[in-house]
C-alpha cells in the first residue's frame, strides 16, 4: 500500500485553534498505517499559520470502521506527540471502548526503570574482565577442594553417597561408551602404525612399529582420546543434567533438606568416572594396539607374533600404569568440570547449553594440560 | 461519537469455537468422552473442574497441540482438530495463548518476545513493530519494560508480558491456562481485569481454564464443567446460577468449595 492510500485512513485538518485528527476507514495491523507525527508535519507544511501555533489535538472518528491495535498505535503516537509539544489531547471524540484502552496504556508502571548505565571504557573491561577471571578460579579451586574433602570423607565412610546414582553413571560409562571408545581407539591405533610404518620404513627399520604403537597408545594416546570423549559425551552430559535440575529448582529443592548437592549430585559422578577411566583406558589400550598391528601386518612383512615380541621388549608394566594413572586424573577432571558447571548455571535456557559447551571446553583444556604435566613429571622420575 | 466501532473481524452467528463428540485419549486412557460445545464471540468461557479432569488436556486440544482422538473441533465454521498443518496456520493467526507459566521465551527480552508473533505473520516494518510492543506492553502495564529478560521480571509481570505476547496480533481467540496459578491475590485480581478489559474493548472471545473459583464467578459469562467421575462435561453455564441451582452433586461441590459427601 502506498502512502497515500495510508493517509486515507487519516488526515490532520486545522480547525480555529486546535488540529482536529481524522480517522477514518478500516485499520489493520497488517496493513502500513499513517504515523501520527509525519501527518502533522505534512498538515503544518500546507498550512501557511504553521501547526505549532496550535494548542490542542482532537480526535474525529466519525467515519471510523473495523478496527485494531494499529488504530491504538496511532492514537498513542498523538498523545506523546501533545506530551512533546505542550498540547492538549482531546479523548471526545474517541470511542469509549478505543478510550478505555488508551487509558489503560497509560497507566504508570509500578517500578520506575532504572537508565542503563553508559559502557565501560576499554581498560575498565579489561579490569573487569581479569577480576572476573580471579573470581572464576577461586570459585573453582573452592569447589574442587570442597569436592576433594567430601571424597576423602566418603573414603573414610563418612558420608552417605547415593550408590544408586553412581552406577547409572557407571554403567553409561562403561558399556554405554564402548561403541565410541572402540572407533575411537581403533583410528588412533591405526592412524600411529600408519605414520610409523611411512616413516620407520625409510630407514629399514619397520619393525619398530611395533615399539611406536605399544608406547603410543599405552602412555599417551589410549588415556589422552578417550579423555577427550568421555569430556565431551559425560562431561556434557553432567553439566547439561544438572544444568537443568539447577533451572526448575531441584538443586534447591534439595539444599532446603540439608542435603549436599556435593554429596548427592557430584560424588557419585566424579566417582563414578574415577573408577570407570582406567578400564576404559585398558580397553582402549587393547583395541588401539590391535588396530596398529592390522596396519603393520598388513603393510609390512612381519607376522603378529613379531608384532607383539618387539612391543613386549619395548614395553613396561609401567607404561601401562601411566596410562592408566592419566585415566584417573582426567576421569576427576571430567567429573568435575562438568558437575561444577551444571551448578553453577544460569537461569535461562541458553544457560544450559552454555554450560555444556563450557564443561566441554574445560574438560578437554585441563585433560590436555594435565598431561603435559604428568609427561614432564614422569620425565623427571625416570617412569 | 456518531457510530459504534466494532472490532469484529468475522461477523456472523458461527461459532469461533464449536466442539462436537470430541474424545480425548492418552494412548488407551480416556480422559474425556462426548463434549459438545460452542464458545460464543465475545464471552468469557471457563473450563472448570477439579484437578486432573483434563481441562489442559481440552485446551491443548483447543489450540492444536493435541489432536482429537474421536470428534471435531470448529474455529469459524472451520475443521481446526482434524486440520493440516498448512489449513491450520491461518487459524492459529486468530488465536493467542497464555500459558500457564507464561513460557515467554527466556532467551529474547520481552520487547523481543512480543515482536516475534508479529515478524512472522506481518509485514510491518521494525518501527512499526517497536510502536506495536510499546503499546501492547504498556496495555499489561509493563511500560519501559522492553529491555528486561525474563529472568529478571517478577511471576506476575512475567505472566502480563506472556499476555501482552498473546495479543500482539489482535487475535479474535484468546485462551488462558490457569491465569491466576502462581499469582498472589491481587496480582491475580489486576489479570482478571485485563481479561474483562479485553473482552469489553477489543470483543475478544476468551476462554480461560481455571479452578480459581473467586476469578470464575468475576470473568465467566459461561462456565463448562468437566466431571473427573464421569469422564465428560456435566454442566455448561452461568456459574453464579450452576451455583444456585445446581444440575448435580459434583458440581455443587466444586462451585460451594465443599468437601461433604465428596468419595
Amino acid at each position: 500500500m502506498t502512502p497515500e492510500a495510508a493517509a486515507t485512513l487519516a488526515e490532520i485538518r486545522r480547525d480555529g485553534p486546535s488540529l482536529v485528527a481524522v480517522v477514518s476507514g478500516d485499520w489493520s495491523i497488517e496493513r502500513p498505517t499513517p504515523h501520527f507525527g509525519q501527518l502533522v508535519e505534512a498538515a503544518s507544511a500546507s498550512d501557511a499559520k504553521g501547526a505549532g501555533a496550535a494548542r490542542a489535538v482532537t480526535v474525529d472518528a466519525s467515519a471510523l470502521g473495523v478496527w485494531d491495535s494499529s488504530l491504538l498505535v496511532f492514537l498513542r503516537q498523538g498523545q506523546e506527540y501533545c506530551v512533546a509539544h505542550q498540547l492538549s489531547f482531546g479523548t471526545d471524540g474517541i470511542p469509549e471502548r478505543i478510550a478505555t484502552l488508551l487509558a489503560l496504556a497509560l497507566v504508570v508502571p509500578e517500578r520506575t526503570v532504572e537508565p542503563e548505565p553508559e559502557p565501560p571504557k576499554a581498560l575498565a573491561r579489561f579490569g573487569a574482565a581479569g577480576v572476573a577471571a580471579w573470581d572464576a578460579s577461586l570459585d573453582a579451586m573452592t569447589f574442587v577442594g570442597e569436592v576433594a574433602q567430601r571424597g576423602v570423607q566418603l573414603l573414610r565412610g563418612r558420608v552417605r553417597m547415593r550408590w544408586r546414582e553412581f552406577w547409572v553413571v557407571v554403567q553409561s560409562n562403561s558399556s554405554g561408551a564402548l561403541p565410541i571408545v572402540t572407533l575411537i581407539a581403533l583410528l588412533v591405533g591405526v592412524i600411529i602404525a600408519f605414520l610409523g610404518v611411512v616413516v620407520l620404513k625409510r630407514f629399514g627399520a619397520g619393525y619398530y612399529v611395533s615399539y611406536l604403537v605399544g608406547y603410543g597408545m599405552l602412555r599417551e594416546m589410549g588415556a589422552l582420546m578417550t579423555g577427550i570423549i568421555m569430556a565431551g559425551r559425560s562431561g556434557a552430559g553432567f553439566a547439561a543434567e544438572l544444568g537443568s535440575m539447577k533451572i526448575t529448582e531441584e538443586i534447591d529443592a534439595l539444599s532446603t533438606l540439608g542435603i549436599s548437592s556435593i554429596d548427592h549430585l557430584v560424588l557419585p559422578r566424579v566417582f563414578g568416572l574415577f573408577v570407570m577411566m582406567p578400564l576404559l583406558v585398558v580397553y582402549a589400550d587393547v583395541v588401539g594396539i590391535l588396530g596398529g598391528m592390522g596396519v603393520a601386518v598388513g603393510m609390512l612383512d612381519l607376522t603378529g607374533k613379531q608384532f607383539v615380541n618387539g612391543m613386549l621388549t619395548a614395553v613396561e608394566l609401567s607404561d601401562t600404569m601411566l596410562g592408566m594413572f592419566k585415566a584417573t586424573i582426567f576421569g576427576l577432571i571430567i567429573g568435575m568440570a562438568g558437575t561444577m558447571k551444571g551448578l553453577r548455571t544460569g537461569s535461562d535456557a541458553g544457560a544450559v547449553g552454555r554450560s555444556a559447551t563450557s564443561a566441554v571446553v574445560v574438560g578437554i583444556t585441563f585433560i590436555i594440560l594435565a598431561n603435559a604435566v604428568i609427561d614432564w613429571l614422569a620425565a623427571l622420575l625416570q617412569i | 461519537m456518531t457510530s459504534a466501532p466494532v472490532p469484529a473481524k468475522t461477523p456472523g452467528d458461527v461459532p469461533p469455537i464449536d466442539v462436537r463428540h470430541l474424545t480425548m485419549r492418552y494412548g488407551d486412557l480416556v480422559v474425556m468422552h462426548d463434549l459438545n460445545f460452542a464458545v460464543r464471540r465475545g464471552e468469557v468461557f471457563v473450563i472448570m473442574g477439579g484437578s486432573g479432569s483434563g481441562k489442559s488436556t481440552l485446551l491443548k486440544h483447543l489450540i492444536g497441540l493435541k489432536a482429537p482422538a474421536e470428534g471435531t473441533i470448529l474455529m469459524d465454521g472451520e475443521d481446526f482438530g482434524n486440520a493440516t498443518e498448512e489449513t491450520r496456520r491461518p487459524m492459529l493467526r486468530r488465536m493467542g495463548v497464555l500459558f500457564q507459566n507464561g513460557a515467554l521465551w527466556s532467551g529474547l527480552t520481552l520487547a523481543e518476545n512480543v515482536a516475534l508473533p508479529l515478524t512472522e505473520f506481518t509485514t510491518l516494518g521494525a518501527d512499526a513493530i517497536a510502536d506495536v510492543v510499546q503499546l501492547k506492553l504498556a496495555l499489561v502495564g509493563l511500560r519501559g519494560f522492553e529491555a528486561f529478560y525474563p529472568a529478571a521480571i517478577s511471576g506476575g509481570m512475567r505472566k502480563r508480558a506472556a499476555l501482552a505476547r498473546a495479543i500482539a496480533l489482535d487475535p479474535e481467540v484468546l485462551f488462558f491456562d490457569e491465569p491466576s496459578s502462581g499469582l498472589d491475590p491481587v496480582s491475580a485480581s489486576r489479570l482478571d481485569d485485563l481479561i474483562l478489559a479485553l473482552k469489553a474493548s477489543f470483543g475478544t472471545t476468551i476462554i480461560v481454564v481455571s479452578h480459581d473459583l473467586a476469578s470464575i464467578y468475576r470473568i465467566a459469562d459461561r462456565a463448562l464443567f468437566l466431571d473427573i467421575a464421569e469422564k465428560t462435561m456435566t454442566a455448561l453455564g452461568n456459574p453464579a446460577e450452576l451455583r444456585d441451582a445446581p444440575p448435580n452433586e459434583a458440581v455443587h461441590r466444586f462451585l460451594t468449595r465443599s468437601s461433604e459427601g465428596a468419595s
